[in-house]
């Protein structure tokens, strides 16, 4: 009984996740394609939950479904402010749809083609109580393969400074975003209030049971960073200018910190980004804690987008 | 007892959900269907995770359970605002 429900369910979001899929490549329109493109991660997020995988799933819903989908909506005002062709020629993008097709038949080659993984992994098993914390995640995330998520938050910065190149000469001593209007004693502005503390405590917790139990600093850190927009949004905090060295500061801090790690591990313990053992644990908290603050501020930067003055674009 | 007051409850939670729906697809402006979709599915909501609360193994759960349906209604409230009001400024009014 338990076993047909389960399989009903699965069936059922495998084809809902299809169907949107379909809608979000083959609908009319940019802002229907990007609504649908928000409820495509939301389901996909259910879906990595039934495969037991909460830590991608809490990824997919806090950076697939959510920031990004932020961001594309905050990419689609942009192009209608700037009253660029909304909707793209009739008929059908055959280059993009070549595309699509061939990574998605590669991938389903991939999936018959490569072993079942054994789970989690002999190597991984034996591996753990040396990592310092019990969330294989996060041992594979920050121990076993440190240099792809060292490379990943790098990226993450380098696609600011990309945001940040869009700026004019004229307003880079501006606030970034837009000016934000709230009404004093709003909805918004009230919204704005009462959010932030409750946001704060779950992206702390996030990030701290991140060692033990799904999370992580990118989980905790996209909700930090949600935190910090909604502020913005109310007109509760004024965002800060390009060349803030405070806020610059807590953009480098979580790849500075990494780097230095992997530096000591290097001189100590016989290897770039080498944790020795009785050190893993504090090491990983504290490169966590870190990236956490520099995912954060990264994330809410690129959402408000390069500065913008009052009127212009 | 527990398995019957969670199916009890999330049943009555889908109701609600569809009767949003419906008021959602059938109701003719911006206003009407917002009132039909927050009104009903917070409710709906509220009534699931009142369901689910039964399948929790502590409070902690049933409290963590509480403190999302909470924060659904935060969400809801203050977005049906936004949208009402983006609404209004489009036709014209405020």
């Amino acid at each position: 009984m338990t076993a047909a429900l389960g399989l009903a369910l699965d069936a059922a979001l495998c084809a809902l996740i299809l169907g949107v899929a379909l809608a979000v490549v083959a609908g009319r329109g940019v802002f229907r394609a990007v609504v649908f493109f928000i409820v495509y991660g939301l389901l996909a997020a259910v879906a990595w939950v039934r495969l037991d995988a909460v830590n991608v799933a809490l990824a997919e819903a806090a950076i697939g479904a959510g920031l990004t989908g932020v961001l594309l909506l905050a990419a689609h005002g942009r192009l209608r402010r700037a009253e660029a062709a909304q909707d793209l020629a009739h008929g059908m993008p055959w280059s993009a749809a070549l595309a699509g097709g061939a990574l998605a038949a590669a991938l389903g080659w991939a999936w018959f083609e490569m072993p079942i993984p054994v789970e989690p992994g002999p190597e991984l098993a034996e591996a753990l109580p040396r990592a310092g914390v019990g969330n294989p995640v996060t041992a594979v995330l920050l121990n076993f393969r440190a240099w792809d998520t060292l490379l990943e938050s790098i990226v993450l910065l380098a696609a600011l400074i990309g945001v940040w190149m869009l700026a004019r000469e004229g307003d880079w001593r501006e606030p970034l975003g837009r000016p934000q209007h709230a009404r004093p004693g709003g909805v918004m502005a009230g919204f704005g209030r009462v959010l932030p503390p409750v946001g704060l405590l779950v992206g702390v917790w996030l990030v701290w049971a991140g060692a033990d139990h799904p999370g992580g600093a990118f989980q905790g850190g996209t909700v930090l960073a949600a935190v910090g927009l909604v502020a913005v949004l109310a007109g509760v905090i004024r965002p800060p200018w390009i060349g803030a060295p405070l806020w610059q500061g807590a953009l480098v801090l979580g790849p500075a910190v990494f780097l230095l790690a992997g530096i000591a591990g290097a001189v100590l313990a016989g290897g770039f980004l080498t944790l020795p053992e009785g050190f893993a644990k504090p090491a990983i908290v504290t490169i966590e804690v870190a990236l956490t603050v520099s995912i954060a501020v990264t994330l809410a930067f690129l959402v408000l987008g390069p500065p913008e003055a009052e009127g212009a674009g | 007892m527990a398995d019957l007051a969670t199916l009890l409850f999330t049943a009555l939670g889908l109701v609600f959900f569809a009767a949003g729906t419906v008021g959602l697809i059938r109701f003719p402006d911006t206003f009407s269907r917002l009132h039909a979709l927050t009104k009903a599915d917070n409710l709906g909501l509220g009534f699931i995770a009142l369901g689910v609360a039964f399948q929790a193994e502590s409070w902690a759960q049933v409290a963590r359970i509480a403190l999302i349906w909470v924060l659904a209604l935060l969400a809801a409230g203050a977005v049906a605002q936004l949208v009402a009001r983006a609404a209004l400024m489009r036709r014209g009014g405020a």
